[in-house]
């Protein structure tokens, strides 16, 4: 019978895309499930990095369904919404949050972007070419989930932060998301930050669940996987409800709770593995 | 490999080979040798021919369904490991109980040959196809781009449609196939009955749609499979200790903060 599989062996993978900086400048912060505190953790870690010197700019790349204005509690006449329509300059729409760093806001019209045409494909690539040189990390906050604008959003940060709760169905759409990033971008290193987590260890046991599951079922190319690092367990904290409720910065209003702390330490330790990492 | 095993150790008057060959004189396209034959060669011929049988459909001389599930482990591991493109269609002959009991069975097995014989000139050297069951058959196509998916499963039904079947001197049979079709998942490692299922269910599509058509699932889709949950979580239904029943049993500790290291 037809036994001559042998020949097809000669398939081309796709091409790994290319990162747009060597060190770590643009980061993306994702997760598979949403109500994980993806943006939660971007605004605090903006200002955790900001705390440390660091010039931050978080971009909302929730384009569908932005709520980083919302944790915020800023809302500005102009946004990313006007800079791709093309009535804003891109300095007219960023604006200081009140953490000390800076953010682009995507606006509520944005919802019309969320189908990702070739043309915003190309707006989105500019912009963030511009912002790149202007400051030493850029954040982007993407939506939930695995759409093509998560997925385009993720493809342009050197550096993912995939961000989940303990919870069964935050596990498992995480995983989702890592074997996505791994089979489709090939990416061989996802930073994970687990949130609301009980007791001290239990982020690193989970992440380590996470890495052997994948180890045994995905590869990102002959001989290769995934390497999950375990960044930071964000403890579960009623501090957090509180600020979220008010709309406050964790890092600037209670800056002393567990978690504030927690946050304190993951922008350390990404400042100096990733950011400026040392020799 | 011969050269493993002592040629001493067997003698060839010692085994039974008769049964093994009258089965080759009527199935195998593997020519015997005559009885001058060296005993090695002989032996060897008859260990192809059976192999060959083993693996062939005796109705239809397609690939059995073991042969295609061997194939298909293949085709998994390789796609797993090159990302290459690879589709298996399931294809099912429609109405076929009614074309048995029209014109009674042996038309139904000569439909059955005859969109068999159809299904093998449409393919590639390097596809196989595979009677699965009854009147299902199964195509892999190794190396199958994703925009050419659906051209290639839709050229199949249609020739199948366009076949003239002569059941007896003065009647033939048009029968129509329903086609399901999935690629895998690229760079991931997954098994041949997963594959089989996406396939299957879209085979299902079709023939609930209508019959006469093709579904194909054009993403290499990534899912999570029952057996990862169960590994992400297994230790959970098992009761053993682990992080989520820690955090139900005790409150959480304010004071840590949880960074690593």
């Amino acid at each position: 019978m037809s036994d001559e599989l042998q020949t097809a062996a000669a398939a081309k993978p796709p091409e790994p895309p290319v990162p747009l900086t060597p060190h770590g400048k643009v980061m993306a912060v994702t997760s598979g499930k949403g109500g994980v505190g993806k943006t939660f953790v971007s605004a605090n870690l903006a200002a955790a990095l900001a705390k440390r010197g660091q010039r931050v700019l978080v971009l909302d790349a929730d384009l569908g369904l932005a709520n980083l204005d919302v944790v915020l509690n800023l809302y500005p006449k102009t946004t990313l919404h006007d800079v791709f329509s093309g009535k804003s300059t891109i300095d007219e729409a960023i604006i200081q949050a009140p953490g000390g760093f800076s953010v682009l806001l995507a606006g509520s019209g944005m919802v019309e972007y969320s189908r990702l045409t070739p043309e915003i494909r190309a707006d989105f690539l500019r912009i963030i070419e511009g912002l790149i040189p202007r400051y030493d990390v850029v954040l982007l906050d993407t939506g939930a989930g695995i759409s093509d604008v998560v997925l385009f959003a993720v493809s342009l940060a050197s550096v993912i932060l995939v961000v989940a709760t303990p919870e069964p169905t935050s596990l498992t759409d995480a995983y989702a998301t890592i074997k996505v990033l791994a089979s489709q971008q090939q990416r061989e290193t996802i930073h994970m930050v687990i949130n609301q987590t009980a007791r001290l260890g239990d982020g690193r046991a989970i992440t380590g669940q996470l890495q052997q599951v994948l180890d045994r079922f995905v590869v990102t190319g002959p001989g290769r996987g995934v390497r999950l690092v375990h960044l930071a367990d964000i403890p579960a904290d009623p501090s957090v409800r509180q600020a979220v409720m008010r709309r406050q910065l964790l890092m600037q209003t209670l800056p002393g709770c567990p978690a504030a702390l927690a946050m304190t330490q993951l922008a350390r330790k990404l400042d100096e593995t990733v950011i400026h990492p040392q020799g | 490999m011969t050269s493993s095993i002592a040629p001493s150790v067997v003698d060839i008057s010692d085994l039974r080979l008769g049964d093994a060959r009258a089965l080759l004189e009527h199935g195998a396209t593997v020519e015997l040798p005559d009885s001058e034959a060296s005993p090695t060669e002989f032996v060897q011929s008859v260990i192809d021919g059976l192999c060959e049988l083993s693996l062939k459909d005796p109705l239809t001389g397609l690939a059995n369904r073991r042969h295609f599930l061997s194939v298909l482990e293949r085709v998994t591991d390789g796609v797993a490991r090159s990302g290459e493109p690879a589709l298996l269609l399931m294809l099912d002959i429609d109405h076929f109980k009614s074309i048995n009991d029209t014109h009674g069975h042996v038309a139904g097995d000569q439909v059955l040959q005859a969109v068999a014989k159809c299904l093998a000139r449409c393919i590639r050297p390097m596809d196989t196809v595979a009677r699965y069951g009854g009147e299902e058959f199964a195509v892999v196509l190794p190396n199958c781009l994703v925009s050419v998916g659906e051209a290639v499963a839709e050229r199949i039904r249609m020739t199948v449609e366009s076949l003239m079947i002569p059941v007896s001197p003065v009647s033939h049979v048009q029968a129509t196939i329903s086609v399901g079709g999935a690629y895998a998942p690229a760079w991931v490692r997954s098994t041949a009955p997963l594959w089989i299922e996406r396939a299957d269910n879209l085979l299902y599509r079709a023939k609930s749609e209508g019959r006469n058509r093709v579904f194909i699932d054009h993403q290499q889709a990534i899912a999570v499979s029952a057996e990862e949950k169960k590994l992400l979580f297994g230790h959970l239904a098992l009761g053993e200790p682990a992080w989520l029943e820690r955090a139900a049993m005790e409150p959480a500790n304010g004071s840590a903060s949880g960074v690593g290291e």
